[in-house]
């Protein structure tokens, strides 16, 4: 998979929020196979330093970064904490976030085409994080973003993909795009599913963070993603309603 | 001078963002700077002054989905 000319043998990339323990959270990384990790951008405690201690790790992971601006809820906001992080991080990708609801934290459609055309305009390489709404898709791309995050569900549910139809056609009608599956995701067979109706890749974080075994979650997701990706790639028959003998009826004995 | 660091009011000896940062005891640390919600990029923090009552963010990477 490339993602704005980098080439990544892993199609899963992973949140590192959330976790039991920062070991936990580098043992999940290891076994998820991601070579991206997300991160954001919060305030420094002037005694635990806690912010250091995580750099460190992540840096040890030998990881690309991807930094978020989670919790924004506006244009501005966003594009001030994508400044902000570029600073740290040393990175053009931003996963770009503009929140219009607090309780089901879907993106802002209208702040989110408003930061992306700023961004892109400022040398950023966006990853915005988006619904399935094909218009808005359309305006993102028109405003210079190269890849797109559609959700699956709302961040952290784990519902899955409530849309299926939605992200189908927004598969359909940007076949060279890459398209990566955002949130929602609560399951491995969410990703085959996801996978399986051809999108690039997926980013997950609280189905793996909140797993009774964190590290076996991490290496089932990465089986998963794989799994779904080959099963794409192979083809699948198309499905029937009626059954269909897959043991041939010619040559049977007449017993009856 | 009186500064609002990431929302709480301190006393700083310091003329800009860089100095305050020192003050801070942030000199080595890997962190970002916004004045008044305004982004200051490292570079500037030694030509970005202070006023009384600015406010000061100062962020670190953190956890993120």
């Amino acid at each position: 998979m490339q993602l704005y000319g980098i080439e990544l043998t892993s199609r899963l990339l992973l949140g590192s929020a959330r976790y039991p323990s920062p070991a936990m959270l580098a043992d999940a990384v290891r076994a998820s196979g991601t070579e991206v990790v997300t991160v954001s951008l919060r305030r420094e405690s002037g005694g635990q330093r806690s912010g250091q201690g995580f750099w460190s790790l992540i840096r040890d992971l030998g990881v690309r970064v991807l930094p978020n601006t989670a919790g924004c809820h506006s244009a501005k906001e966003a594009v001030t904490t994508a400044r902000m992080a570029r600073d740290i991080f040393q990175t053009p990708w931003i996963k770009l976030e503009v929140i219009g609801d607090a309780d089901t934290l879907q993106p802002d459609a209208f702040g989110l085409v408003e930061a992306a055309a700023e961004l892109c305009a400022d040398g950023f390489q966006v990853f915005p994080y988006t619904t399935d709404d094909l218009v808005v898709a359309d305006r993102l791309l028109q405003a210079g973003c190269r890849v797109l995050m559609p959700w699956g569900a709302p961040i952290g549910s784990g519902r899955g993909l409530n849309n299926p139809f939605g992200l189908r056609t927004l598969r359909a009608h940007f076949p060279d795009v890459p398209l990566i599956i955002d949130a929602g995701i609560g399951r491995p067979s969410h990703a085959v599913e996801a996978m399986e109706l051809g999108f690039d890749g997926v980013l997950l974080n609280t189905a793996v963070a909140l797993a009774g075994d964190p590290v076996a979650m991490a290496a089932a997701f990465a089986r998963a993603v794989e799994a779904g990706r080959a099963g794409f790639e192979a083809q699948p028959m198309a499905p029937r309603d009626l059954a269909e003998p897959s043991t041939p009826v010619a040559g049977k004995a007449w017993l009856a | 001078m009186h500064i609002l660091v990431n929302g709480a009011a301190q006393e700083l000896h310091a003329t800009d963002v860089s100095q305050a940062l020192d003050a801070l005891g942030y000199r080595q640390a890997v962190v970002a700077t916004a004045l008044n919600g305004v982004f200051v990029p490292a570079d500037r923090r030694e030509t970005t002054t202070l006023a009384d009552g600015d406010a000061l963010e100062i962020l670190a990477p953190m956890q993120g989905g």
